[in-house]
């Protein structure tokens, strides 16, 4: 059976190419589907400010202004201290940031963020966290349930699909004692822990540090390592975390991506990518988020903290005053929203850089099929694409008989800014069919018959999805204006760290909680 | 008379390129290997096509006749090059790699004798420079479309067997068109004429019979007679029978015979069912052939019994063909069964019913779907479906071929909790098999089986929990969801048996 598919395959592949040499006429119609984003109209209004002024005042003892991962956690941190007074407000009209979820007939599927490596020793919150969803026990007990089913993840190459991410058919011994030699390195760090996360724990080695000024690709090669495949995984990697090229990454953070991490390539995930995670952040904060709510203005006084609140379902603002102040969201708004920012922040923000994504999700009536090599993995990777590859919701699904199924197809749009002219982003703002049309013919070459299969392509835009760890970004003492007591205010977004990872965002998140129940005088031992 | 023979050359080409073609995909789609089986076919055609060039220069006498002829020949043996080797195969040890290179051989000897024949018959009439000009280029462009249509219309839309019937076909119509055009240049016609008739009948009627002769190899390689096929969405179900003995196979892999599925089904439900007078409610995952049920409904306490099984074809089947319910003793119509045709996994997650006796009787671990129902996941899973005084028996495929993966099945179920008594018992069909019985309180085999058996009786059974020193027990590891380890040592033990 297995051979007269390949041929079924084999003969969709010659009708594809012939067809989109005869100009496409015959293409099927594209799939329904919507696209959606961060809100971002109502994000570029806080340039103008152009919101009704406030016409009720409330006093709070902790406002909590983002709902990411780093807000939720702070919040998740006050109430796990018995702490009540406090708020959390939130843009978007549900939690949760870049772990949101969707979900339709088929299946749940992520919007952003869809697995955590298994946390290594420093990583005390999240350990927490994932005792408090039964997803760990003791320390290192993994429920099978959300551990990444077997196989988990392959690579499209030369036509074929292998096993795992490192290309390895048809590589010259030479470029293969390479690898080993890359593998051996990463394995001496680990074992030093000279990289962790959440990255306040990493050695302060200043040969280390110095890392942070030269570019990831750079420093392969003055190492010796010319390997071509290498030289593909780690710019996938500085891609996939970091949305941005290896040449244009801090070595730094390129090889925190490896080193940082206990063991190799073990990773938790759900259907519903890391939203689970952010569900168990938000449960005991019942009654205290406030969705839809867009803090458009904060101005510090002697005594507290004036917070400006608009309620987008209301079309009315009102005004917190709040005694402590998390500020959990990109902070980049900082000029935007604070009426008077530090000279401080300013010149820390100078210079920083946000990658853009897009994440779309495919329902196909059926699984994609393999022409040759291994099956259908979690994590599928096309070698020559601009794509990150798709992983597939259902893989963690307890059934066993194939039926419809969700991708989801990631890209982070590495050559665009968010910050620069509108016309360097193109891409991002082109149209549900345009990204619908690509995307296609990106998953058409290792799957000819992609067209036939999908019922569905949902557009997920996020326009500043995370902060780039260029060279010179994290250890040139600029985050520490961040770190540093704020008076009235603290910061729990990743972005404090420089990486956009769950783990960052939590530990500054708990970080901000910890250091605001310290200022309220109320007792409390540390998680991290 | 120029331009008749361009169109010949455009056809003749087109038919030349496809009898390749079906060669190698057919060579691929039946050994394997499509780099090998496409370069070797490639070869050897175009080489032949070279020896028939070679041979041109010793055809003599009235070229167009000769032309026709070889049209004729060719037609005949391109047109049934497909169905003749698909029918090879299907006989075992027949000699199917000779005969397809001969194939290609003979027909690309006589492809390459088409070209330098209409060149010769045209050369009188066109300037030579002229002449290779429109000769070849309409050799390859014939070679294009065909190329282009082979993938695209007739492959996919013919199959192998009726694309080969049709450029035979178009071959032959060369054929007789030729005949007719130049019938004032040939000389006698009546012979030809009836050849011609022949070879275009011949192929006219294997066109019509290709799906019966499809499924006719399909009765070779089986060497049984086929009573039941269809293919469901997730198997192809064939059953087939020779004198008194019926066998079910289901992706061309045996499930039972009914010479022996006696041993297998009794062995898989008494050793376990036996020892539960107090079962009413059972539990069947898998085996939708309704035998297992058949030895439960033995049990006159059983008041319910759950059959979950995926494939409605298959539940179907065994419920209504009257062969069938002679088999299992029309088991899927007793009153005291459910069927429900279902995820076993999804079904369980859903349901929250309790079970006093589980028949798991799944497929072997022989690729990640069917690994995740023999995972500590889905044993922990079942633990919460099975009363605290019932009993779990699951298929375990061979110990003694699948050693390594028996044991890692029998170390999954003790990593998710279970006690478990692992047992095996000869079935002639399948040689030694393995089942493990497994439970939340220790195992004692029963002293009496109080119903009817033929095989699996109480003094029989000590021998059975025994495991002689080539299936003893190995060290091997729980088989999770996240390792997936059984499938690949399932995968290097079963490729092992089956490469003797």
């Amino acid at each position: 059976m297995q051979r007269r598919e390949f041929l079924a395959a084999g003969a969709a592949t010659m009708a594809a190419v012939t067809l989109a040499a005869c100009g496409g006429k015959t293409k099927p119609p594209l799939p329904p589907g919507i696209m959606t984003g961060a809100n971002d109209t109502l994000g570029h209004r806080l340039r103008q400010r152009d919101f009704p002024p406030p016409t009720e005042t409330r006093r709070i003892g902790v406002a909590i202004a983002g709902g990411g991962i780093g807000g939720l956690s702070a919040g998740w941190r006050l109430a796990r201290s018995g702490m009540d007074d406090f708020l959390l407000l939130d843009l978007e009209s549900e939690t949760g940031g870049n772990s949101r979820a969707g979900r339709n007939e088929v299946s749940a599927y992520p919007l952003g963020a869809h697995y955590l490596p298994l946390p290594p020793r420093e990583a005390r919150a999240v350990k927490v966290l994932l005792r408090e969803l039964g997803a760990l026990k003791g320390e290192h007990e993994y429920e099978e349930k959300y551990l990444c089913h077997a196989p988990q993840e392959r690579l499209y190459r030369n036509g074929y699909w292998q096993d795992g991410l490192l290309p390895t058919l048809g590589v010259p011994a030479a470029e293969r004692a390479q690898y080993a030699r890359f593998q051996e390195f990463i394995a001496g760090l680990r074992e030093r822990r000279a990289f962790t996360v959440p990255l306040a724990f990493s050695s302060r080695d200043p040969a280390l540090l110095a890392l942070d000024k030269i570019g990831f690709s750079d420093w392969l090669r003055s190492e010796g390592y010319t390997a071509p495949g290498l030289h593909w995984l780690t710019d996938y990697a500085c891609r996939d975390d970091y949305g941005t090229r290896a040449f244009d990454t801090s070595a730094w953070a390129g090889l925190h991506y490896f080193a940082c991490r206990e063991s190799e390539g073990q990773v938790l995930t759900a259907p519903e990518g890391n939203a689970w995670l952010a569900r168990g952040l938000v449960q005991p904060l019942t009654g205290r988020v406030l969705p839809s709510a867009l803090v458009w203005r904060v101005e510090e006084t002697k005594r507290e903290v004036a917070i400006d609140v608009y309620l987008a379902a209301e079309n009315r603002s009102i005004r917190l005053l709040a005694r402590e102040l998390v500020w959990a969201a990109p902070l980049f708004l900082l000029p935007h929203v604070f009426t008077a920012p530090r000279p401080e922040w300013l010149a820390a923000l100078k210079g920083s850089d946000y990658a853009p994504w897009v994440v779309a999700n495919l329902t196909l009536s059926a699984p994609p099929g393999t022409r040759a090599g291994a099956g259908l993995a979690w994590d599928n990777v096309i070698a020559d694409s601009e794509s990150l590859g798709y992983v597939v919701s259902t893989h963690q699904a307890m059934r066993y008989a194939p039926g419809p199924t969700v991708l989801t197809w990631y890209r982070a749009l590495h050559d665009e800014s968010a910050h620069r002219s509108p016309s360097r982003q193109r891409r991002l703002l082109q149209s549900r069919e345009a990204w619908a049309e690509e995307i296609l013919a990106d998953l058409e070459r290792p799957h000819p018959e992609i067209r036939e299969l999908v019922t569905r392509i949902d557009v997920h835009r996020h326009a500043h999805a995370m902060i780039r760890p260029h060279p010179g970004r994290l250890w040139s003492g600029a985050r520490a204006a961040f770190e540093r007591n704020q008076g009235r205010i603290r910061f729990a977004h990743a972005d404090v760290s420089g990486l956009s990872l769950f783990e960052e965002a939590n530990h500054r998140g708990v970080k901000a909680a910890e250091d605001t129940l310290g200022r309220l005088g109320v007792s409390y031992s540390s998680i991290l | 008379m120029q331009r008749p023979l361009l169109v010949s050359v455009f056809i003749v080409a087109s038919c030349g390129l496809a009898y390749e073609l079906i060669a190698g995909a057919l060579a691929s789609y039946l050994l394997g290997d499509s780099v090998m089986q496409f370069s070797t076919v490639i070869g050897v055609y175009l080489f032949a096509m070279g020896i028939g060039s070679w041979l041109s220069k010793y055809v003599k006498g009235n070229l167009l006749l000769r032309f026709i002829q070889i049209e004729l020949l060719v037609g005949l043996l391109g047109g049934l090059s497909a169905g003749l080797l698909f029918l090879l195969f299907t006989l075992h040890n027949g000699p199917f790699r000779f005969t397809l290179y001969g194939l290609v051989l003979l027909i690309g000897i006589l492809v390459g004798l088409e070209i330098p024949l209409i060149m010769r018959i045209l050369k009188r009439e066109v300037k030579f420079d002229d002449l290779v000009a429109k000769v070849l280029s309409f050799d390859y462009i014939g070679a294009l479309a065909v190329s282009v249509l082979f993938p695209l219309l007739l492959a996919p839309h013919l199959g192998l067997v009726r694309s080969a019937l049709l450029f035979g076909l178009m071959n032959a119509a060369v054929a007789a068109w030729a005949l007719w055009l130049f019938r004032d240049r040939i000389g006698p016609l009546a012979a030809l004429r009836t050849q011609c008739i022949a070879v275009i009948a011949l192929l006219i009627a294997a066109f019509g019979f290709a799906g019966q002769f499809v499924s006719l190899a399909e009765a070779n390689l089986y060497a049984e007679d086929i009573v039941h096929a269809e293919s469901s969405p997730y198997q192809r179900i064939v059953v087939t029978k020779v004198r008194d003995e019926t066998r079910l196979y289901l992706n061309h892999n045996l499930q039972f015979s009914s010479r022996d599925e006696y041993r297998y089904h009794e062995a898989l439900v008494h050793p376990g069912l036996a020892t539960l007078p107090g079962a009413r409610n059972i539990l069947v995952l898998g085996g939708g052939d309704g035998m297992a049920v058949r030895e439960i409904l033995k049990y006159p306490q059983v008041e319910h019994i759950t059959l979950v099984d995926l494939d409605p074809r298959m539940t179907d089947l065994f419920s209504r063909s009257p062969l069938l319910k002679t088999l299992n003793a029309d088991a899927l119509n007793s009153p005291k069964l459910k069927i429900v045709n279902a995820d076993a996994l999804q079904w369980l997650e859903a349901s929250d019913a309790m079970f006093d006796f589980v028949v798991v009787d799944f497929p072997d671990p022989s690729n990640h779907a069917l690994g995740k129902l023999y995972s500590t996941a889905f044993y922990r899973l079942l633990k919460q479906h099975v009363a605290e005084t019932g009993r779990v028996v699951v298929q375990a495929t061979s110990p003694m071929y699948a050693r390594e993966a028996y044991w890692t099945i029998v170390t999954t179920l003790e990593a998710a909790g279970w006690q478990t008594a692992p047992y095996h018992a000869l079935v002639p069909s399948f040689g030694e098999w393995g089942y493990i019985l497994a439970g939340k309180r220790p195992y004692t085999a029963p002293a009496t089986i109080r119903v009817a058996t033929r095989f699996i009786t109480p003094d029989a059974l000590p021998a059975l929990f025994h495991f002689p020193a080539d299936m003893a027990r190995v060290a091997t590891e729980a088989n999770r969801l996240d390792n997936q380890n059984l499938v690949r040592v399932f995968e290097r033990e079963w490729g092992r048996v089956q490469s003797h």
